[in-house]
């Protein structure tokens, strides 16, 4: 009937079953790790054709953009935001990237490109951490806004080639043996700058706290509102690198590529352990969470349900984990 | 154009003693209506022939989304979120299209009492996850979306099916006056029926109890999850009303709609329902889609390319909820 009736209750769990949930709930990725290796045994027994080394690149490739993607949901949650914004943003950058460089060269398409994240991840900040509008609402009707100017500029500028610019396409889509895809190129100092970031420095500290204890952060010091603009700036940027690599990956560029990856980059970060009520979480099990959405979809796919059975299943799936994941973190 | 603001003054007679009351504690709400007024007096301007059959369009094309906005306010208010709004629309229209298809006009009375009891029960699962998983709202309700959209391409893999002639004609023309049109009208006594009495009753003081502090409701004696759970089966009905209109409005069923859901949040909160829960109503709402939906129609009059009206909505809101946050925050201060 409630939930405050279970917390009130006392524990009953030993104090050998607590220390394993304390291990699950600061160390999700060990079992997401175990989640993962089981969708692969699956995918290898369902088709065994299909585990070629190829298949790891063909992976990772797809994973890469929406774990970057489910960083900006990481970083915003754990001060107890969300950024609804991420697809419009990586979708108008990977559009101002293929759009501009036949006339600029891609080195200035991609500054200009940049700027433009940049500039709506400001105003998301300055939405946030100012006016203190709620994070859900701000983020979405900046999305709007993008998705918009996306639309009003694609009537403005004339597209001379189609496709994206070759080097694009290559970090995006080709892989190193047809086992490592060039996109980790990209990827691994970005987790290595948010992993650092998050566990080496005050800033990373502050998120923490900031979502954990609003109150208590602005006591101790902290000013939220400085915070939050540069982490929504942070996010609007990795947003537009996940866009320039989705628009490699796919070899389109247009205004709502990157519409269809919102929901699961949340799914992902929650998947992998980051509570959306803030101060808990962290990049790792994101990666993870990333990686066994992806294997979830293609795995489903291979084994030839149609799309509406697919749709069923991955909501279910997400459902299940993490009511099972709250289940077993839930301080008793 | 006090024509056209005529039914919306007209639907909140009250004693004029409880009017004070009211006015202070919507000043919200009359604030949005009387921006609505500022842009129906826009409208004539750049478009002298706006009359009766613009308010017509209005009317017709907003009740989908009124709806929506309507099962989201609630919700909200009982301190959730449902993400999953348009794939329930989506399910509840195919389901209605195709069990209409070829059958009688007295058949598709059985249909919509079927479809709006569906509604309640996606309501009551998404509800009752929440509750017992206790999962956050966000989460399940996300997850949810791609279940419901899902059970929608089952029912109907493409666009098809088709409407009773008596629904379509609910949702089109105008009763009594030409200015007064039919969906207004349904719109009013749905929300009328449902909401009002409602919101009187003990339920709706436990769902703005519930959504205001959960903790004290619960140690006021209020039955805190099963408050939630009928909250979300009316956010469900409220859906199925939507989807029911959409069937209505386009005559086929469509499994994949987008944009509702995020709309009928923006329209919630621009409404004046707060996100933390326990505060708004859904009048302000319905306020809030006419003027999304009248921007929209003022963008494309005007002549400018009908993207910026993507822009401009943004905008509008972005404006609107910074402003409402600065009067809050000095409110609170003093």
């Amino acid at each position: 009937m409630s939930e405050i009736a279970h917390v009130d209750r006392a524990p009953r769990s030993s104090e050998a079953i607590a220390s394993l949930r304390g291990q699950v709930r600061d160390r999700p990725v060990i079992p997401l790790l175990g989640l993962t290796l089981v969708l692969v045994v699956a995918f290898a027994v369902t088709s065994p054709g299909s585990m070629r080394p190829e298949w790891v690149g063909i992976q990772l490739r797809a994973a890469i953009p929406l774990a970057i993607l489910a960083g900006c949901q990481t970083l915003t949650m754990l001060t107890g935001g969300i950024d609804l914004s991420v697809g419009a943003v990586a979708s108008i950058v990977g559009f101002l990237v293929a759009t501009l460089e036949p006339n600029i060269g891609l080195p200035a398409a991609l500054v200009f490109a940049l700027l433009a994240a940049v500039l709506a991840g400001l105003i998301t900040g300055i939405g946030v951490g100012v006016f203190r509008v709620h994070p859900l609402i701000m983020t979405l009707a900046m999305s709007l806004v993008v998705f918009g100017s996306a639309n009003a500029l694609q009537n403005l500028l004339v597209k001379i080639q189609s496709g994206v610019p070759d080097l694009v396409r290559s970090i995006g889509s080709d892989t190193l043996f047809g086992v490592l895809p060039y996109s980790l190129l990209v990827f691994v100092p970005l987790a290595a700058l948010i992993f650092i970031g998050l566990w080496q420095t005050g800033y990373g500290r502050l998120l923490y706290a900031i979502g954990d204890n609003p109150i208590a952060a602005r006591l101790s010091g902290a000013r939220a509102w400085q915070v939050l603009v540069v982490l929504y700036v942070i996010s609007a940027l990795l947003a537009a690198v996940a866009g320039v690599l989705i628009s490699g990956l796919t070899n389109v560029a247009s205004v709502n590529l990157a519409d269809t990856y919102v929901l699961p980059s949340v799914a992902a970060a929650v998947i992998g352990g980051t509570s959306i009520m803030g101060g808990r979480g962290g990049y790792g099990g994101t990666i993870v969470g990333a990686l066994i959405l992806t294997l979830l979809g293609s795995l489903l796919g291979t084994l030839g349900f149609p799309e509406a059975v697919r749709q069923v299943l991955f909501g279910a799936i997400i459902v299940a984990v993490a009511a099972a994941y709250t289940r077993v973190t839930a301080e008793a | 154009m006090s024509v056209a603001t005529a039914p919306v003054g007209a639907s909140r007679a009250r004693p004029i003693e409880a009017i004070s009351g009211w006015a202070h504690d919507n000043n919200w709400t009359l604030g949005l209506v009387g921006f609505l007024a500022l842009l129906f007096v826009f409208t004539k301007l750049i478009q002298p022939s706006y009359g009766s059959a613009g308010i017509q369009g209005l009317a017709n094309s907003m009740l989908p989304l009124a709806l929506a906005a309507v099962a989201q306010s609630i919700i909200i208010i009982a301190g959730g979120i449902d993400l999953s709004i348009a794939s329930m629309m989506a399910l509840t229209n195919v389901v209605a299209a195709s069990q209409m298809r070829g059958q009688g006009e007295e058949y598709a009375v059985l249909v919509v009492i079927g479809v709006l009891l569906l509604g309640l029960v996606l309501g009551l699962v998404n509800g009752g996850l929440v509750v017992l998983t206790r999962v956050p709202d966000i989460v399940v309700t996300l997850a949810m979306l791609y279940v419901w959209a899902g059970c929608a391409l089952l029912v109907l893999a493409a666009p098809g099916g088709s409407a009773a002639d008596w629904l379509k004609d609910l949702a089109s023309g105008s009763l009594i006056s030409e200015w007064i049109p039919k969906s207004a009208v349904i719109l009013i006594v749905i929300v009328t029926i449902v909401w009002i009495p409602l919101r009187r009753s003990r339920l709706g003081l436990a769902i703005y109890a519930v959504g205001s502090d959960r903790l004290a409701a619960f140690r006021s004696g209020v039955a805190v999850g099963r408050t939630k759970v009928i909250a979300y089966a009316l956010g469900g009905l409220f859906a199925a009303f939507g989807g029911l209109a959409l069937t209505a409005s386009m005559g086929v069923g469509r499994p994949m709609l987008g944009g509702y859901t995020l709309m009928s949040i923006a329209a919630a909160v621009l409404g004046g329902v707060s996100l933390t829960g326990g505060r708004g109503g859904v009048f302000g709402p319905i306020v809030a889609v006419m003027i999304l939906s009248l921007l929209q129609t003022d963008i494309t009059l005007v002549g400018v390319n009908p993207n910026l009206a993507t822009v401009l909505q943004g905008a509008i809101l972005i404006g609107v909820l910074m402003l409402g946050s600065i009067t809050q925050f000095r409110r609170s201060r003093t």
